[in-house]
């Protein structure tokens, strides 16, 4: 056994790891890219099967397969990857599994950096599977190894959902670093067991409805399943996940409140739950996201006909949307208890006019200042990052042209910022492809223009393309190959050829891709050459049907600057170069435009902007 | 019984190596400790904080409103963003160097960091200011800003730790070619926070441990008489 301090998500990688773990898939979403990052770096003698699947619906599918001949597989992806990953999920819920299948799928309460505010245990009741809600870091590492186990048990796929607080937070966690993976018995074939037909699906379904309740039962007795206050109690708090800890924080010790943890939502522990809330007439749900627990308390009232209320977020005593906070959850058990009175905003100006007052009376001159407000940080392309160049090269090819620009998912959502202003819509992995297709329908004068990144490309973008091949539609689909999963921390991915096992694959080119979809015309440019990158992109404007450019140019974080640019004293203060492009490296210091060495990486965009040729650039 | 500090600045100082060290430190010291890192979509420019606690009692990952007993901002106006989290009476070590927001050029918000200084300085009693570019002049790069105001804050005993500790997760942390610079950068900021000591005489219930040693006492006593000659020869001279 080992101690080390560690983030959840690698708990999280840990737990599977200690837990015997054979295949392990994934496709990157914050905030769950970590994990299989961790399983890789420690799969040193390769005894794991560890990959970046293209999207989350492959890893789901490589693991059914894995599973059937008996290993202990894990898929991760966020919540928003689920609902890729859910046509295979659905079903293997009706077929089962026969090695432990668990599918960590991380909830991002804010949202903090994704496109909605899901419930992944909501999707468990969905698909009527186990569900595991971890706290803390800790529980992680140890509940993950729980869901294997269960998975194994009741033969089914499970759920995990942490939470962008757990995935994100550390802890010292002692793990078993000798664990190696379990010894995988074979695929037998049953194809009156793998081969999913509507007979089966019934079946099975009156199966799962029966076992649930059993699963439930179980989970009763499962230990972190669990409540803490003295009997004859009259109020109780009901959390899960995080929102748990915010509640311990504020209760602490305390026994005169009952705090119940649900550590598995579903199937419903019941009998756990009838017993922690004996004798309470009053429960607050502490919760995010979904009222999930809420709502299961009322059925689970309403079903055994409990003298109790429920309060949270469908009686207004906790927010609809957005995350928990410490002190906000202090703040509603604090007024659920009576121990807190409502904030009287009334009151509490009132109370600065007082004391304002006072302070003349008494001779007290200095008035204590306001609070500054401090400056928005908005989040910016990187200094040099070729993205910029891509959008602006398409930009300044559509001056007063009719346009429209369909963005995706990735670092490239950035371009909607000023000055560039290059998104006009951003929907889900892929889409921006489709939809392109969609707007051109409704306006056939207008161009429309797909930008997409190289890895949603392999996600989700090769259906759009075939789609608009297949039904002669006309746009430009711009792909931003920066050969890397940027966004998500920087992963390989097909067109990168690195895999997770180390080796060096055959890279897929995003160009043969593209012909072989019936492009007719695909061209590759480098968007840092601004001369270059227009003139392809007016060559595709004039032609109709599906057009391709691939601008191709590495994100910065993957290379190395080997050079940077400087401003002469040519320079006439126009501030073409900051107004155009706005990039980070440059500004205005005592009315004199200045490009920041540090952050600058040469990448010489500006120097093609600029009217008097004032910027030149340098070896590092 | 926790102890929690936050840290906070702009994507890119180093804020989490710093949260990385303290975490480092409190483990060699065999207490319990969590942390959590905000970052978002942050790391190009934006806002960052890392929430540190050390302690027992812990639960949530971060450091709930009002009750940060440090923060180290290192940045004037995130240190003002913070200050929510900071609790009564609780202490701030913040960089005067002020951080454009990266899109200034484009969007002027005439913000340059003195107000936010001045706004501290009025509100926080425990306020020590540093200027990064100054104490990190003798290492070459205000890089190590991250790490010489860990040693401000040993220095200036907010922070109960050995002096060793650091020193031995910084030489665990950080890649062996940097390490000698930043025991330096420590070891440079520990000396200024030294001598913010008489400042603070508040705080030492802010401190939960740490006794100090012989010679820091002695460097203090004879900062105190420079102070106290100082202020006779002032005395002298305007006689
Ligand atoms: S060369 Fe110009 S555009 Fe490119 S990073 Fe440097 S300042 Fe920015
Ligand atoms: S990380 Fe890479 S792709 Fe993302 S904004 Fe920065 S340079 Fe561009
Ligand atoms: S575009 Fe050229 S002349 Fe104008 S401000 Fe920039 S560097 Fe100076």
């Amino acid at each position: 056994m080992k101690t080390e301090y560690m983030m959840g998500n690698s708990a999280i990688a840990l737990g599977a790891i200690a837990a015997g773990v054979n295949v392990a898939c994934g496709y990157p979403g914050t905030p769950s890219s970590e994990i299989i990052d961790t399983i890789a770096k420690h799969n040193t003698n390769k005894a794991i099967h560890v990959e970046w699947s293209v999207n989350e619906k492959s890893a789901m599918e490589v693991v059914a397969g894995a599973s059937y001949a008996g290993a202990r597989c894990l898929v991760t992806m966020k919540m928003m990857g689920l609902n890729v990953a859910s046509d295979a999920l659905m079903s293997l819920a009706y077929v089962g599994v026969e090695g432990g299948v668990v599918i960590v799928s991380a909830d991002d309460p804010g949202p903090i950096s994704s496109q909605t505010e899901q419930d992944t245990r909501l999707f468990a009741k969905y698909c009527r599977i186990p569900v595991f809600d971890p706290s803390s870091v800790e529980e992680a590492y140890k509940m993950i190894q729980d869901a294997f186990d269960y998975s194994e048990k009741y033969k089914t796929p499970v759920l995990f959902r942490p939470t962008t607080r757990i995935d994100h937070a550390y802890a010292a966690v002692t793990y078993d670093e000798t664990a190696t993976p379990k010894e995988i018995p074979g695929f037998v074939k049953n194809s009156k067991r793998f081969v999913i037909f509507p007979r089966l699906s019934r079946m099975n379904h009156e199966m799962i409805e029966k076992r649930n309740p059993e699963i439930g039962e179980d989970f009763s007795s499962y230990k972190c399943n669990s409540f803490t206050g003295k009997e004859g109690n009259k109020k109780a708090v009901i959390a899960g996940g995080v929102s748990y800890a915010y509640a311990k924080e504020y209760l602490q010790d305390r026994d005169d409140v009952t705090l119940i943890h649900v550590a598995t939502p579903h199937p419903l522990p019941e009998t756990f739950l009838l017993n922690a809330l004996k004798g309470i007439e009053e429960v607050l749900a502490v919760e995010e996201l979904f009222p999930y627990l809420e709502e299961e308390v009322l059925l689970l009232s309403g079903k055994h006909k409990l003298n109790l209320s429920v309060y949270g977020k469908h009686t207004g005593h906790m927010p609809t949307a957005g995350e928990n906070t410490a002190e906000g959850v202090a703040e509603a058990i604090g007024l659920f208890l009576g121990e807190r009175k409502p904030e009287d905003p009334g009151k509490k100006a009132f109370e600065g006019v007082v004391d304002k007052i006072k302070d003349r009376l008494s001779g007290n001159e200095e008035v204590m200042m306001e609070e500054p407000k401090a400056p928005m940080r908005a989040p910016v392309l990187c200094a040099g990052c070729p993205h910029r160049a891509s959008f602006y090269a398409v930009k300044s090819a559509m001056k007063g042209k009719k346009a429209n620009f369909s963005g995706d998912i990735g670092c490239y959502t950035l371009g909607n910022a000023m000055p560039l202003d290059m998104v006009d819509t951003c929907l889900c992995m892929g889409a921006g492809i489709t939809m392109a297709q969609g707007l051109h329908w409704t306006d056939e004068e207008c161009v429309n223009f797909a930008f997409v990144g190289d890895s949603t490309f392999f996600a989700s973008g090769m259906t759009g393309v075939a789609n608009a091949v297949y039904n002669q539609a006309d746009l430009i689909v711009c792909v931003l190959d920066n050969s890397t999963t940027a966004m998500t921390g920087h992963q390989p991915h097909p067109g990168t050829g690195i895999t997770m096992m180390g080796d060096v694959a055959n890279a897929i080119s995003i160009e043969a891709v593209l012909k072989a979809l019936g492009v007719k015309k695909v061209l590759t440019v480098n968007p840092l050459d601004l001369k270059a990158a227009t003139e392809a992109i007016e060559e595709c404007a004039a032609e109709s049907g599906v057009k391709a450019i691939i601008f191709k140019s590495p994100c910065i974080a993957i290379t190395k600057a080997t050079e940077k640019c400087v401003i002469s004293d040519r320079c006439i203060s126009c501030k073409k170069c900051i107004r155009e492009i706005g990039c980070p490296a440059i500004s205005v210091v005592d009315e004199k435009v200045i490009i920041d060495p540090n952050l600058c990486t040469g990448c010489g965009l500006c120097t093609q902007i600029c009217p008097v040729a004032a910027i030149e650039k340098e070896v590092r | 019984m926790s102890y929690n500090i936050l840290l906070c600045g702009v994507g890119g100082q180093g804020t989490v190596l710093a949260s990385k060290l303290l975490a480092a430190s409190a483990m060699e010291n065999n207490e319990t400790v969590h942390s959590a890192e905000t970052i978002g979509m942050a790391q190009r420019g934006g806002p960052v904080s890392s929430h540190v606690r050390i302690g027992e009692d812990v639960y949530s990952p971060l450091i709930p409103k009002h009750s940060a007993d440090l923060l180290i901002a290192f940045e004037p106006s995130e240190a003002v963003r913070n200050l929510d989290f900071l609790k009564d009476g609780g202490a701030v070590i913040v960089n005067e160097i002020p951080m454009m927001p990266v899109t200034e050029s484009l969007q002027p918000t005439g913000y340059n960091g003195r107000e936010m200084i001045r706004f501290l300085k009025q509100k926080i009693q425990k306020l020590a200011v540093v200027n990064a570019d100054e104490l990190c002049a003798p290492l070459g790069s205000s890089k190590f800003f991250n790490v010489a105001v860990l040693g401000v804050a040993l220095g200036a005993r907010f922070l109960h730790f050995e002096e060793e500790t650091v020193k031995n997760t910084i030489a665990k942390t950080v890649k062996e070619k940097f390490v000698e610079s930043n025991i330096k950068a420590f070891e440079i900021g520990k000396e200024v926070g030294l001598s913010m000591k008489p400042d603070f005489d508040a705080l030492d219930n802010v401190v939960p441990k740490r006794e100090m040693t012989e010679e820091e006492r002695n460097k203090i006593i004879a900062l105190e008489e420079q102070i106290q000659t100082a202020k006779e020869r002032r005395y002298e001279t305007k006689q």
